[in-house]
């Protein structure tokens, strides 16, 4: 672990102190999160680091707790989307024939219909709660995953070495998480990074358009909904969710990054 | 002037590496070669892959490929030092002076544009000649080379004339310009034996008539015995021997030589067919799907335990898809398989697990046929825990006791793949399908990506482990030395259909039918006058008919 370049440095300790924060936040945040405590936008003072919101709720402990719904929806979603993409996407791709064209299709009709606009219709359909938001928002972006992994899979899954696994008689799960998925990783560790901060995004524009994590509870995306009009009068207090979307964004990236130069560095990695 | 076109003294070659997880190092690739060319003669490179022949060849026209950079010693062309002049004078260099024959014409093609455009670049860019004089000396050496309506084949695509054809006006595309020197790199290492014997006659007398020196770079000896006037060795960056075309042949002074000239002398006893074969293939017919003709048709061939059946036959000969379809991976149209005794399920998925262990295969290219994630201990371990259900230490003294039946020995059961050489890597492929205690193993073009020494250590071993473990092989090549080396029988097949079969003294001694005739006498000898001899036997027999 002693190579670790610095910008990879720099992305672990952002990250780590994000989901650090996430962890603690009720032990970290200092007042409750649905407290009214002070003014309509108080200017940020020792009482209140970032000042107040638009109903007088402490802007900081609403960071610090919407951060955690933020990453912990996003970060459920990113698995999900990632375990049913993948794994359907490997399964496409060493079954081949029919099995192939009915997934495939399949994925491209769902992806024929901007993934908000679906996740929009779906969520006036059903009560919103975060379970729910999870599900939908892990399935849609799974088609996404699935696509990558299927054709990184079906360049594998011609190689001879997997032809001999089926030649040895093994069963596709052996085939799939043995013989294909160590060779397809990096390309979907790269993708994990960026699937995560689209997930961020994802989740804050579902709040911010009122379909996504719904009030009191906090969440980036719905502080900037909260707070929107206070732009007009120079009240900052909608930027703060942003700049931390764009830190914890860089940051993840730049992990992933080092973890993609890694993994391809590895004795016979791909590419 | 002095008649030396091309003199080369201590040039010296430099790349750089990045070994993964390390820095990246400047290491030396050609350590201080030095040679002379005179106008009109032909110098052959030789040696194995990574000898660095094409990269002195490249050198040649003061080019480095792929981060390759020459980093010292002298290169005249003509009475200059072409390593010390400008680039201006460099480009008037390539495609002028000094032209270069690529292995891989259908690669080097432009494939949107018609082959004669292509023919007549380098000379009107160069100002040599005008369109209408370079078009027209194009003609005169299409036909010169044998290609079939010189006027009209260079308004062809590439795409359009066949693999033999285009490495033909690949050489007239050399040749246009009238350069003073031109590098044929590995020239005829990807065609058939039977289209490699026009081409390199085509070359041969291409070079003769118009006196070009040229640089031929090969790594087959016998190949290089035809065309060269002198034979340069090469063995990592560095000259073993140089000496004249007949010294070299007839008496080689470095061991080195020595093994590559006698190289695929492996005595090989036939063995009488037993009673009962491992295998019979039974008037197979196949096609692959979406095609509307058959790939096989009618293929009947036997494998006795113990022994070697050779399938020989050039590329599209249908032999690689005969191993796919006894593997069960692309199931007969019709006929069927017998194997030990048992009638083969023509579809993979329902054979039983005991069909598939005695069946093993060893592929072509090693480093694709073994996942680069798995370690060799894992690569040879897995069949032993499939098939036998074996653990811990007992598959550990198992894998141990292969890689030792392997040359290789217990300090390579961590290594990854890419760790390993190629012929290490077959040797892994060979011990993985040896643990399966198969009855049978089909070998296809195992030797054929290795270079010759290495090649012959793998047959070696192969024949030693038929030995010990009694196993079969069907072995499916194109090269006839191999099958010389290692077969009891011997299968040859053309166009989907086995055209000769028998024992291999019955195979390889006449009455030949056409086929087998050409097949045999195609394939380079290493001796002087080869080449003459076959063209003018053949120009007899068709005379004579």
């Amino acid at each position: 672990m002693k190579n670790i370049p610095i910008s990879a440095m720099i992305g672990l300790g952002f990250t780590a102190l994000y989901f650090v924060i996430a962890v603690f936040a009720p032990l970290l945040a200092p007042y409750g999160m649905a407290e009214v405590v002070g003014d309509v936008w108080e200017p940020s003072s020792s009482e209140f680091w970032l000042g107040t919101d638009n109903i007088g709720r402490d802007l900081l402990s609403r960071m610090i707790y919407g951060g955690r719904t933020t990453i912990f929806i996003a970060t459920v979603a990113t698995i999900l989307s990632f375990v049913t993409g993948s794994t359907l996407g490997f399964l496409a791709a060493v079954l081949g024939g029919w099995a192939d064209q009915v997934m495939s299709r399949t994925v491209d009709l769902i992806m024929s219909i901007p993934s908000l606009i679906t996740a929009l219709v779906i969520l006036a359909m059903v009560p919103v709660t975060i379970p729910i938001l999870i599900l939908v928002m892990g399935l849609l972006d799974s088609t996404r995953v699935y696509r990558l992994a299927r054709a990184v899979a079906v360049d594998i899954a011609v190689m001879d070495y997997v032809e001999a696994a089926k030649l040895r008689g093994e069963g596709q799960i052996w085939i799939i998480f043995r013989e294909v998925l160590p060779n397809a990783l990096s390309p979907l560790v790269a993708e994990l990074g960026l699937r995560f901060i689209f997930m961020v995004l994802f989740v804050s524009t579902l709040s911010f358009l009122g379909l996504g994590v719904q009030p009191p509870l906090a969440d980036w995306g719905g502080i900037v909904k909260e707070n929107k009009d206070g732009i007009v009068y120079g009240i900052g207090a909608a930027l703060y969710p942003a700049v931390a979307i764009a830190t914890l964004a860089i940051s993840v990236n730049l992990v992933a990054d080092w973890i993609l130069n890694r993994t391809t560095s590895l004795k016979g990695g791909r590419g | 002037m002095s008649d030396i076109l091309l003199k080369v003294r201590d040039l010296k070659i430099g790349a750089t590496v990045y070994p993964p997880g390390e820095k990246p190092r400047d290491i030396e690739i050609v350590h201080g070669v030095s040679f002379d060319l005179e106008r009109g003669k032909v110098l052959g490179l030789i040696g194995e892959s990574g000898a660095g022949k094409s990269t002195i060849g490249l050198a040649s026209m003061a080019y480095g490929r792929g981060g390759v950079e020459i980093t010292g010693g002298e290169v005249w062309v003509n009475g200059r030092d072409i390593l010390k002049t400008t680039h201006g004078d460099i480009r008037k260099l390539r495609g002028g002076e000094v032209t270069y024959v690529s292995q891989s014409a259908a690669a080097s093609f432009n494939p949107a544009k018609k082959i004669m455009d292509q023919v007549v670049e380098a000379a009107v860019e160069q100002k040599k000649f005008t369109r209408k004089v370079a078009e027209g000396r194009a003609r005169e050496l299409f036909a010169k080379l044998g290609l079939p309506d010189p006027d009209n084949i260079g308004d062809r695509y590439p795409h359009q004339v066949s693999g033999g054809q285009l490495q033909r006006c690949m050489t007239a595309l050399a040749l246009c310009p009238e350069p003073d020197l031109v590098v044929f790199d590995e020239p005829t290492t990807a065609l058939d034996v039977t289209t490699q014997i026009d081409v390199l006659m085509a070359i041969k007398e291409a070079i003769r008539d118009t006196g070009v020196g040229a640089l031929y770079i090969t790594h087959d000896l016998a190949v290089v015995a035809q065309v060269s006037d002198d034979i340069m060795v090469l063995k990592m960056g560095d000259t073993v021997e140089y000496g004249t075309t007949d010294q070299i042949i007839n008496n080689p002074q470095e061991e080195y030589t020595q093994a590559l000239v006698s190289v695929r002398s492996i005595d090989h006893e036939e063995k009488k067919p037993t009673p009962e074969p491992v295998l019979s293939v039974d008037g197979i017919t196949a096609r692959y799907k979406g095609l509307n003709f058959d790939v096989l048709h009618n293929v009947n061939v036997e494998l006795h335990p113990g022994q070697t059946l050779a399938v020989v036959g050039e590329s599209g000969s249908g032999k690689s898809t005969l191993a796919r379809v006894i593997t069960g991976l692309l199931p007969p149209r019709d006929g069927e398989i017998t194997f030990a005794g048992r009638k083969l399920s023509p579809d993979l998925k329902r054979r039983s697990r005991e069909d598939l262990r005695e069946l093993q295969m060893i592929y072509q290219m090693a480093d694709v046929a073994m996942n680069p994630r798995q370690t060799v201990g894992t690569i040879i371990g897995r069949p032993l825990e499939f098939y036998f259900n074996m653990r811990g230490a007992e598959k550990r003294k198992r894998i141990i006791d292969l890689l030792d039946e392997i040359e290789l020995g217990e300090k390579f059961m961590d290594r990854y793949p890419a760790e390993l050489s190629g012929g290490q890597k077959q040797r892994v492929c060979i011990a993985r399908s040896l643990a399966a205690k198969p009855k049978m193993i089909i070998c296809d073009e195992v030797t054929s990506a290795l270079d010759p020494l290495v090649a012959d250590g793998i047959l070696k071993l192969l024949l030693d482990l038929q030995k010990i473990e009694d196993v079969a092989y069907l072995f499916i090549t194109h090269d006839l030395a191999t099958v010389r080396a290692i077969s009891d029988s011997i299968a040859v097949m053309y166009q989907g259909r086995v055209v000769r079969y028998g024992s291999k003294s019955e195979v390889l001694n006449p009455p030949f039918d056409d086929y087998t005739d050409l097949l045999l006498s195609s394939v380079p000898e290493m001796h002087l006058g080869w080449l003459e001899e076959v063209v003018a036997h053949r120009k007899m027999e068709s005379a004579g008919n």
